[in-house]
């Protein structure tokens, strides 16, 4: 036999032919339970409100005509551009951007350091890193409140430390939600990270260290076109729940800060009650993730074709 | 020349590396200490005290939390062992059973619940609930824990399972044993630390979840994440501060059990990988 004597391969046949079996249970599950029904939201999208929830069968594109154009009160006059939903989206982009910029400032170092660490105390830096993500977020996005509300801790302490002389308000504003994602998805940027710079060379480093490169030269353009796959993957990681993020917005934003996850909510949950919207409005929200997600898997196929050429 | 500097290090990494572990803790930090506070006002510090955790177990509302807190429990605990029993199947497909037809669609199939926001598998399953004219209530709960613990379960079992060698299912069918019995007796108990982990890890995320529960939960029906939101919503009460601390515990406390299965997983593997 060809393969006596060999390590077996990663991929191991001792159950082969049993694949499809195997695999029933989870494609029977998630294909009934996730991909179903987001084919059935697809189709309700395109289907007639009815009045506080459900829907009418009759197909109409009112949905997506209500997210784009404004066509006055009666539906009568010419029809607008409508700036209402497409700011909110607008919003949700920009607040989510700027959370992953400060989750890079503030993982990318982190990474770095945990990373060039000796191996075994590694393992606990990561473990710290990664407790805070298990923790519901609920109650963390409830201390962030309590942390930073008007008379919270974070006000009295620099009141009392005579830093400020009024109490800075941060709760209900964008800050509040920026900072609510950021601690949200933190943990989610450090660990792609990581991973890519401990496969890092570093006597790509020593050499250009030998050829009078600066730290900080050597960072710019030897380390992080190294690790830029590790970058990107942390960037999509805290971007994805940052756009579609709910609790966030609801508990630090308040009803000024308004993101795409509570314009869904309030279509089912809220007073709103128009289910094709929603619908509509989950279609957009996937279909933005779906783009971003597709741009990752070429460019990583791009770098895969690189590194092999 | 003078000694050649450390190029693995730069200047302020290790302050910003203590900033991010501050920023993560520091909220949770600062509510455990304001769940032992003995003050009707969640702003005055008024000594410390059990009194809010009294509170939590005999008080008015205790009732309400006992309730959550037991549905959380019964769902997390069904979810969990269905997601795992999925995901332990599913590795076995994806590792060790050689190429099948679909089995690039599969992998992505596991972890399509991961790649949807999960907004949108909330309003998904809300609607597919709706038009099979299903009523939501604890069924509908459970059916959507199982759909999004699934790939939390299979990436510690399926990295675990990487990890084991084929070599002793081999030796084991060598010796006359079945495929069944080669997998029961030698692949299940090697995996032993993998799948305690994917369940552990499946069981928090499940407990956890606020935003599907809270589409699909039926009218009056609480999980601890719901029955906490809706109290909030009426302002944060130093009651919330004590049952937020107890869920905390429990969360790290499960994690903290997780990963020492995952290390004693690693430690059975390295001496018996030597004697091969």
């Amino acid at each position: 036999m060809a393969g006596l004597g060999q390590k077996p391969t990663a991929g191991g046949r001792t159950y082969a032919g049993l694949g499809l079996p195997l695999m029933l249970p989870a494609w029977v599950i998630i294909g009934f339970f996730l991909v179903l029904p987001i084919g059935i939201m697809l189709v309700y999208s395109f289907l007639t409100k009815e009045f506080r929830g459900g829907v009418i069968w009759e197909p109409t594109l009112a949905a997506y005509d209500q997210f784009f154009f404004d066509r006055g009160l009666f539906g009568d006059e010419q029809p607008k551009i409508e700036w209402t939903y497409i700011l909110i989206f607008w919003r949700s982009i920009w607040q989510a951007g700027l959370a992953t910029l400060m989750c890079l400032l503030i993982g990318f170092p982190t990474a770095w350091f945990i990373a060039t660490r000796p191996a075994s105390s590694r393992t606990i830096w990561l473990f710290l890193i990664t407790v805070p993500y298990w923790v519901n977020l609920l109650i963390r996005t409830i201390s962030m409140k309590f942390l930073i509300r008007d008379n919270g801790p974070l006000n009295q302490w620099l009141l009392d430390a005579g830093l400020i002389s009024d109490p800075i308000h941060i709760i209900n504003t964008n800050t509040a939600v920026q900072l609510g994602l950021f601690y949200s998805y933190l943990p989610f940027m450090v660990l792609p990270i990581y991973a890519a710079v401990e496969r890092y060379n570093f006597s790509l480093s020593e050499a250009a260290a030998d050829l009078y490169a600066s730290r900080w030269i050597t960072l710019r353009h030897i380390i992080l076109p190294v690790v830029k796959p590790g970058i990107i993957a942390g960037c999509i990681l805290v971007f994805v729940p940052s756009l579609g993020a709910f609790l966030a917005p609801d508990l630090l934003g308040g009803a000024k800060n308004f993101m795409i996850g509570s314009l869904i909510e309030e279509q089912f949950k809220g007073n709103a009650g128009n289910w094709p919207f929603g619908a509509a409005a989950s279609m957009i929200l996937l279909s933005m993730v779906l783009i971003v997600l597709i741009f990752y898997a070429r460019a990583q196929g791009r770098a895969h074709a690189k590194g092999a050429s | 020349m003078a000694a050649k500097p450390d190029l693995k290090r730069f200047p302020g990494f290790f302050a910003l590396t203590l900033l991010c572990l501050f920023l993560l803790y520091a909220p949770l930090v600062i509510v455990m200490i304001y769940s032992f506070n003995d003050s009707q006002s969640i702003t005055i510090w008024g000594g410390t005290s059990l009194r809010w955790y009294g509170d939590v177990f005999w008080g008015p509302e205790a009732d309400k939390f006992k309730q959550a807190a037991i549905n959380s429990l019964a769902i997390a605990t069904a979810a969990a062992i269905a997601a795992t029993t999925i995901a332990t199947m599913s590795a076995t497909a994806m590792l060790r059973a050689g190429h099948f037809r679909g089995k690039g669609a599969s992998f992505a199939l596991i972890n399509l619940p991961l790649m949807v926001p999960e907004i949108v598998t909330a309003v998904a399953t809300l609607i597919f609930f709706s038009a099979i004219g299903f009523t939501t209530g604890y069924a509908t709960i459970l059916i959507a824990h199982i759909v999004f613990c699934i790939p939390f379960a299979y990436l510690p079992i399926a990295a675990r399972m990487e990890g084991v060698e084929e070599v002793y299912e081999q030796a084991a069918q060598d010796l006359y044993a079945t495929r069944w019995e080669a997998f029961r007796l030698i692949l299940l108990p090697l995996m032993a630390p993998g799948i305690l982990s994917g369940f552990l890890l499946a069981f928090i995320i499940s407990l956890d979840d606020f935003i599907i529960t809270n589409f699909v939960k039926g009218a009056g029906i609480e999980t601890l994440p719901t029955a906490i939101f809706g109290a909030v919503k009426q302002g944060i009460k130093p009651n919330i501060m004590a049952i937020s601390t107890l869920l905390l515990g429990v969360s790290i406390l499960f994690v903290t059990l997780s990963y020492f299965a995952g290390r004693i997983g690693q430690k059975t593997k390295t001496p018996t990988g030597e004697t091969t």
